[in-house]
């Protein structure tokens, strides 16, 4: 009865380590690493909306699928953290060097009434030539943003103008389209480039 | 870090080129380093400028303001990014600077934030602007302007 009684302790303290190793893994390795705690995206397969990138070519997620996908939002009248996503991208873009050759780099505006095809022409032009610039009407954009679950807000500002607020996580996606990690605004490269290897090797072990 | 010696002449301070620019005159205690900017796209879109502000002195400063000719309506925003991963920006308001202390305004967070641009921000120029205080102290710093892309004062 007592030996049962430690047999059972022993049990369920192997099973508490066993937890904690496992809540340790997936703190720091797995797919629960540093993360905001916003709503996941949809797979992109699920996803349903027309663009035109910044070339003039309808897209849509099935643009997407086939390679691997960095996605984020943003708007070209933004002076801070667009460009420094956008500067922040490019560097890790420039590590992977021919590793991330195959891969979408996709920038959507919430800001479809400044961004056309034309600006957003101009603005991805001075970033990493992989960097797409997505626009389209207003009403398709909210489509994107619904299957990212990401947020934006139209926020006048004192000079007359507006300013958008907005999800400033970069999505990562497999091959597949399936959701692999997000990427949390002012993450340190030494987190960000492992999670864009996961998602591009995702598409390795699907391949083979 | 640099340490800067604010008695030098001007024509020595423009030689230093565009990395650090020390104040060019105003209050002695504070010292501003590491400025720096992204040009940008025409006059229609604000700007932003970086830089990391130290009270050198034994009492706290207050920024309380920016004036520059290249913009109607600059001033100190504060970007925050909310447990969503939304981020936002609105007026920073006043700043105390702690004797011996620094504020960094760097991407993502403390901007010199330069809405109604009068002229383009334009690679290689710089242009001046001038930091206020509550006590009716002002130090003008020369910005250099870098590349829409750059991630730091040393691109
Ligand atoms: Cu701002």
């Amino acid at each position: 009865m007592q030996r049962r009684a430690i047999l059972g302790y022993g049990a369920a303290g192997a099973g508490a380590v066993a937890l904690m190793l496992f809540v340790g893994w997936w703190q720091v390795d797995g797919p629960g690493g540093p993360e905001p705690i916003g709503q996941r995206p949809v797979a992109l397969t699920a996803m349903d909306f027309r663009l035109t990138d910044h070339e003039g070519n309808a897209v849509g997620p099935e643009t997407l699928i086939g390679r691997p996908t960095m996605a984020f939002f943003g708007f070209t009248y933004c002076p801070d953290v667009c460009p420094t996503t956008l500067s922040d991208i490019s560097g890790w873009l420039d590590d992977l060097g021919d590793e991330a050759d195959e891969m979408n780099v996709v920038f959507i505006t919430v800001d479809p009434e400044r961004d056309t095809v034309e600006t957003m022409a101009e603005y991805v032009g001075y970033f990493h030539p992989a960097i797409r610039g997505w626009t389209g009407p207003e009403e398709q954009i909210a489509r994107v943003a619904d299957g990212f679950h990401a947020t934006y807000e139209r926020v006048p500002t004192e000079s007359g103008d507006y300013t958008m607020n907005h999800s400033a996580s970069v999505f990562l996606f497999a091959a597949s389209g399936r959701f692999v990690t997000m990427i949390d605004y002012h993450e340190p490269r030494e987190f960000a480039v492992p999670k864009i290897r996961r998602a591009l090797e995702e598409e390795t072990e699907g391949a083979t | 870090m640099k340490k800067h010696i604010l008695t030098g002449t001007l024509t020595a301070l423009l030689t230093l080129g565009g990395l650090s620019v020390p104040a060019l005159a105003g209050p002695e205690d504070v010292v501003v380093e590491n400025a720096w900017s992204r040009a940008s796209i025409g006059m229609n879109r604000p700007g932003a400028a970086y830089m990391t502000i130290r009270n050198t002195g034994d009492e706290p400063v207050t920024l309380i303001g920016l004036t520059t000719p290249l913009a109607m309506m600059p001033e100190i925003h504060e970007t925050k990014t909310n447990a969503e991963g939304v981020s936002s920006m609105s007026p920073a308001g006043e700043i105390v600077i702690a004797p011996g202390e620094s504020i960094a305004l760097e991407p993502g967070g403390l901007h010199a934030m330069l809405m109604r641009l009068q002229e383009p921000m334009t690679e290689g120029d710089t242009f001046p602007l001038t930091l206020l205080f509550d006590d009716g102290g002002e130090v003008t710093v020369e910005v250099p302007i870098l590349s829409i892309a750059a991630r730091g004062p040393e691109d």
